[in-house]
């Protein structure tokens, strides 16, 4: 699994200088008191909870929980209407967000090819065209594309474009990579392909935050479980102790496969 | 007054012969059309991209004038910039009234909030299936006014062709502020419109063929454009 990483050209060093995330005792995420309606609706509902580097956690719930936005107010794509999101103890702003990634269930594909769909997330990196056309080159081997560089990236198939748009995360070397439901509607092989480079980010040290609804993923790459139903996390805790002995009954029925409402 | 079949005949027989007067007239209209619908680009494409990613305050007021002005009438537009670049008026000095330089000025007036209008729409519909990816990537505004007007440029073909279209049928403002002077501002429009009160018909027809077939033939290359462009799937 690790195997793409090591044929990369150039090392690798993945966190951004401006959250240094290595060396500080701060909770790599501290969310506190996080609230968000539209209308009459309560989409998140007073959410507190903190989240350490290293380990990767997966997002669980029924569907219309609330998870994707959850993820969406990670990652500063909303705003919520109470309460805070620390990352490293700073609040979103332009600095934070360069350290944050995220790749969305359908991946969004500019009309370029697949190379130029890597450039493009290098925009604000700041690199000269030698910087960047390694780090397009690190971007394709990634995603095992390099056949297919300059083809329009709308013709690839559904598991290439994913995992393209995991490598343009990428190769923008963020420091936490937010997934929601990446190997939705994907053939088992794209899935084994995309989880291999989710996994070899994970041994990179970067921080994984993903939604998924399939337990089987949940076994193979998570290692903490946020449960989330209406809005609020009902349960924080390991993979293990979440699949042998779910602490409510909303979460043993999501895992039976009953339906939760 | 000759019957349609002589007057259509006499038409055929100005365009096949190859008129000095004719290739003058539609060169002329050609260059000003072009020129104003390549400066109206200029300027109502980054203006459609600035109405669509730009936070300022007045944007959907400007919305609102730029679709108004869409549909402003040619004449209008001709008396304003005839004031204008008319001896009392402030560009005056210039001395472009009655020049090609004025018509253009005037058909870039006419062909600019179409541009904007329709630009905004086309990028407005894409920034929506970008926004997303634009949001995680933390692009600046200008940024996404670039990507968004790269990743369209075949739909803004066709916008800059709504232009050409409505410049080069355009003559109540070239009319003003032209002139209509034989050999230095006289276009294809305006000259059908003197020939047909002349009744020098075989003239009039001879000049509207070629505009109509000057209409379809860059329709045509556009749309053949656009095809291939999907099929590359970059559309």
């Amino acid at each position: 699994m690790r195997q793409l990483w090591v044929c990369v050209p150039a090392p690798v060093v993945w966190p951004m200088p401006e959250i240094s995330i290595q060396q500080s005792p701060v909770p790599l995420l501290q969310v506190s008191g996080l609230s968000l309606s539209v209308g009459e609706r309560t989409l998140i509902n007073d959410i507190d909870c903190v989240l350490k580097k290293g380990c990767r956690t997966v997002v669980l719930g029924p569907n219309g929980a609330g998870k994707s936005i959850f993820l969406r107010l990670l990652c500063g794509l909303m705003e919520p209407d109470v309460g805070s999101i620390l990352w490293q103890g700073q609040a979103i702003n332009s600095a934070v967000r360069r350290c944050l990634a995220m790749v969305f269930q359908h991946p969004v594909l500019l009309r370029r090819s697949v190379a130029a769909n890597l450039n493009f997330a290098l925009g604000n990196a700041g690199l000269g065209a030698v910087a960047r056309r390694q780090r397009v080159a690190e971007g394709l081997h990634l995603a095992r594309l390099q056949a297919l560089a300059s083809q329009p990236a709308r013709l690839l198939s559904g598991g290439e474009q994913q995992r393209l748009a995991l490598a343009r995360a990428l190769i923008t070397r963020p420091t936490v990579l937010l997934l929601d439901e990446p190997t939705a509607s994907l053939d088992p092989a794209s899935v084994q392909a995309v989880e291999a480079i989710i996994e070899s980010a994970h041994s990179q040290g970067i921080k994984i935050i993903f939604v998924t609804h399939d337990v089987g993923q949940v076994r193979r790459l998570a290692d903490e479980v946020l449960f989330i139903h209406r809005g609020t996390i009902t349960e924080q805790t390991s993979v293990a102790q979440f699949l042998s002995s779910p602490g409510s009954q909303v979460a043993s029925d999501y895992l039976a496969g009953r339906l939760v409402l | 007054m000759p019957g349609f079949t002589e007057t259509f005949g006499l038409a055929l027989q100005l365009i096949f012969s190859g008129s000095r007067d004719l290739v003058e007239i539609v060169m002329l209209s050609l260059q000003v059309s072009i020129s104003a619908v390549l400066l109206g680009c200029l300027v109502g494409l980054p203006l459609g991209a600035w109405l669509v990613v730009g936070k300022f305050p007045g944007r959907t007021l400007l919305q609102v004038l730029i679709n108004a002005f869409m549909g402003l009438p040619p004449v209008v537009i001709g008396l304003v910039v005839y004031l204008a670049l008319s001896h009392s008026g402030p560009f005056g000095v210039l001395d472009l009234l009655y020049s090609a330089t004025a018509m253009v000025i005037a058909q870039m007036l006419l062909v600019t909030p179409l541009v904007a209008a329709l630009a905004r729409q086309h990028l407005d519909d894409l920034y929506l299936e970008y926004r997303n990816l634009f949001a995680s990537l933390n692009l600046s505004s200008w940024q996404i006014a670039r990507a968004l007007l790269w990743d369209a440029r075949y739909s803004l073909l066709t916008v800059s062709l709504a232009g050409f279209g409505r410049a080069i049928a355009e003559v109540g403002a070239v009319m003003i502020v032209g002139g209509n002077i034989n050999h230095l501002t006289r276009v294809m429009t305006t000259t059908i419109a003197l020939e047909t009160s002349k009744g020098d018909l075989g003239l009039a027809l001879a000049l509207g063929i070629i505009l109509i077939s000057l209409s379809v033939t860059v329709n045509a290359a556009v749309m053949g454009l656009r095809s291939s462009a999907r099929r590359l799937a970059y559309a």
